[in-house]
């Protein structure tokens, strides 16, 4: 490096390489190769609990779940659980929002304690709320007015109970952007409709929803990529069909049923619908960038 | 909020606060109620109505970290009148302790995962923070062709389901020998956490004013000198709440602990669920073992709350 002796130590050019292309190459190892990996295996009928040959199949993994009238159900129950959960912490953490937008004592101290179930490990959450979902001893059935109710093991409800434990744990990211975005508002504003004599209902929808509406809508779709990909609650809080999450599908295919090929196929099929939905959160954050 | 104060919107006030705190009882509950049951007797568990007052004892936390089995036949009184105070409350509860032949109680897994679980998550997070703050220096101060195809590329190996990634990486960890090694796992979360710790970083360091370094660089500091004198200096803050939330990723992560360990290298989240098949439940004991667990994160929530928003969003958002 001729250039960079003139002056001492290394090239910036050197520098931004150094700084950057580890990181790029460790990412690429550990996150691309393996996909490619599996890409490959996708094809095939291998199974990884047996010593038996590999054979490719072709597009055949991928015909046979795409015609699996239960996988579609997984698919199904997802999107159950994205809206349920999704829907549930809009409207309890956007409605704590709104309500926590005023001169409050302690408001610090209570921002805080709301923010730790979300900090909390979702394998230990879920555990925990079997415990409180617990028919004949729970406190749910006691808060609740619903003595006797069994929980976890209706299938009914099973599902709805996961998202209830979901929304507990993330209502309050929804509350926190919320009330990022009404603290920004300008209080003129309000002033002005004050003057104007507005109604309240008004104010809500002409002022201060379509200026929370950007970082209400980035808390959505932060969300739903997430409840899209639920494993931990769901597994650690029931085992039936009817929470049977699309995450916890491949994992029973890949790890107890041993269906390597067919569960790349099934992860390629997840990977793709994942792309998809990161692909829409992308557009809509160059466009908020773009105002 | 500089509104017109009319009694009504003086009641108004009133209310939404009534509800907020309506709102925080129900939130507290079961918070509440996973740091109750540790200190509950495991009779006190099990009560209908749930026992809301009641009183405390630690016989959980010494059940946490030993092995026992049920006692079947009879308390032998000349071994209870023996035994020092804390055996003696495990007895009281109908169990008693697994001793190897030399009458050592042996222990139960929970301190050896608690161990692993601190291990991994603070290697894995020096890792993925050291990288993150270089990797996004480098994108803050630099011009590099197809930057924000990088950056994005970069954000989305965090995106796909854990589950996704654990398959293929398992079936590699088998052909190198890293399934249930603690390196195995290390590798796992700092490549999983450095994604985050690029952006989180990137937004903390282009805060930095480029001036500082300049006037360093006219002074005849190279580059790595101001790098390492000016610039991470001025960007403890942010190393700190990126490093505090990487830390909470790979201590709170379970699929891929649950997939790629089983024994050596377990953490506590595979762990803590696994002791529900193990006999008839002692909540107490799970309490115990959930709380200890999330002491730490509650501690750092609390050290964190001003950038919380930050981290929980990539960065996307700034205050």
């Amino acid at each position: 490096m001729p250039a960079s002796v003139a002056r001492r130590g290394m090239s910036d050019l050197a520098i931004r390489n150094w700084f950057i292309i580890p990181t790029i190459a460790f990412l690429i190892v550990f996150n691309i190769f393996p996909l490619l990996y599996s890409l490959g295996y996708s094809f095939t009928d291998y199974r990884a609990s047996m010593n038996d040959p590999v054979k490719f199949v072709g597009l055949q993994n991928y015909r046979e779940l795409l015609e699996d009238e239960y996988i579609w159900a997984n698919f199904a129950l997802t999107a159950k659980y994205v809206i349920m959960s999704v829907v549930g912490q809009v409207v309890v953490g956007f409605g704590a929002a709104l309500l926590l937008n005023r001169p409050i004592p302690y408001k610090g101290a209570l921002t805080t304690v709301l923010m730790l179930p979300m900090m909390m490990c979702m394998a230990v959450v879920g555990l925990f709320w079997q415990l409180l979902y617990s028919p004949s001893w729970g406190i749910v059935n006691y808060v609740f007015f619903t003595e006797g109710k069994v929980w976890l093991s209706d299938p009914e409800v099973a599902l709805l109970a996961i998202a209830i434990t979901d929304i507990w744990m993330w209502a309050p990211f929804v509350m926190l952007l919320s009330l990022a975005g009404l603290s920004a508002i300008p209080p003129s504003l309000y002033e002005a409709a004050a003057i104007d004599r507005a109604s309240r209902w008004f104010v809500f929808r002409r002022i201060t929803l379509p200026l929370v509406a950007p970082l209400l809508l980035i808390a959505i779709i932060f969300r739903t990529m997430e409840a899209f990909k639920t494993f931990d609650i769901a597994f650690v809080m029931a085992s039936m069909d009817e929470t049977e999450l699309v995450a916890i599908k491949l994992y029973k295919m890949a790890f107890q049923e041993w269906q390597t090929g067919r569960s790349c196929a099934l992860a390629y099929i997840v990977l793709l619908a994942v792309l998809a939905i990161t692909n829409i959160y992308v557009k809509y954050l160059n466009r908020l960038k773009a105002r | 909020m500089a509104i017109v104060q009319s009694s009504l919107s003086r009641w108004w006030n009133r209310g939404a606060i009534a509800l907020v705190l309506v709102l925080m009882v129900i939130m507290m509950i079961p918070l509440y109620w996973i740091g109750s049951t540790a200190f509950k007797s495991r009779a006190d568990t099990t009560t209908v109505p749930p026992t809301v007052f009641f009183k405390p004892e630690i016989t959980a936390f010494i059940k946490l970290f030993t092995a026992r089995a049920q006692e079947r036949g009879v308390t032998d009184p000349a071994a209870y009148a023996k035994a020092p105070w804390w055996e003696k409350q495990v007895m009281d509860g109908g169990d008693r302790f697994i001793k190897d032949a030399d009458g050592n109680i042996e222990s139960s897994g929970y301190g050896a995962r608690f161990l692993n679980s601190i291990i991994i998550a603070v290697t894995s997070t020096f890792l993925a923070v050291a990288m993150g703050t270089i990797t996004a220096y480098g994108f803050s101060r630099f011009k590099m062709p197809g930057e924000d195809d990088w950056l994005f590329f970069i954000l989305s190996t965090r995106m796909l389901p854990p589950v996704v990634v654990a398959i293929p990486m398992f079936l590699m960890y088998r052909v190198v020998g890293l399934v249930d090694t603690h390196i195995g796992l290390i590798i796992l979360y700092t490549a999983f956490n450095l994604s985050f710790s690029v952006w989180l970083m990137k937004g903390f360091i282009d805060e930095i004013p480029k001036e500082y370094e300049e006037a360093a660089l006219v002074d005849g500091y190279t580059r790595m000198e101001a790098f390492f004198k000016i610039v991470l200096p001025q960007a403890t803050t942010g190393i700190a709440a990126t490093a505090v939330f990487c830390f909470i990723t790979a201590w709170n992560e379970y699929a891929f602990a649950l997939m790629m360990t089983n024994k050596n290298a377990q953490t506590a989240p595979p762990y803590i669920p696994s002791q529900l098949g193990s006999g008839l439940t002692d909540w107490t004991v799970i309490a115990a073992g959930s709380l200890l667990f999330l002491i730490p994160v509650a501690l750092f929530t609390f050290f964190l709350r001003d950038h919380l928003l930050r981290g929980v969003t990539f960065g996307a958002i700034r205050r």
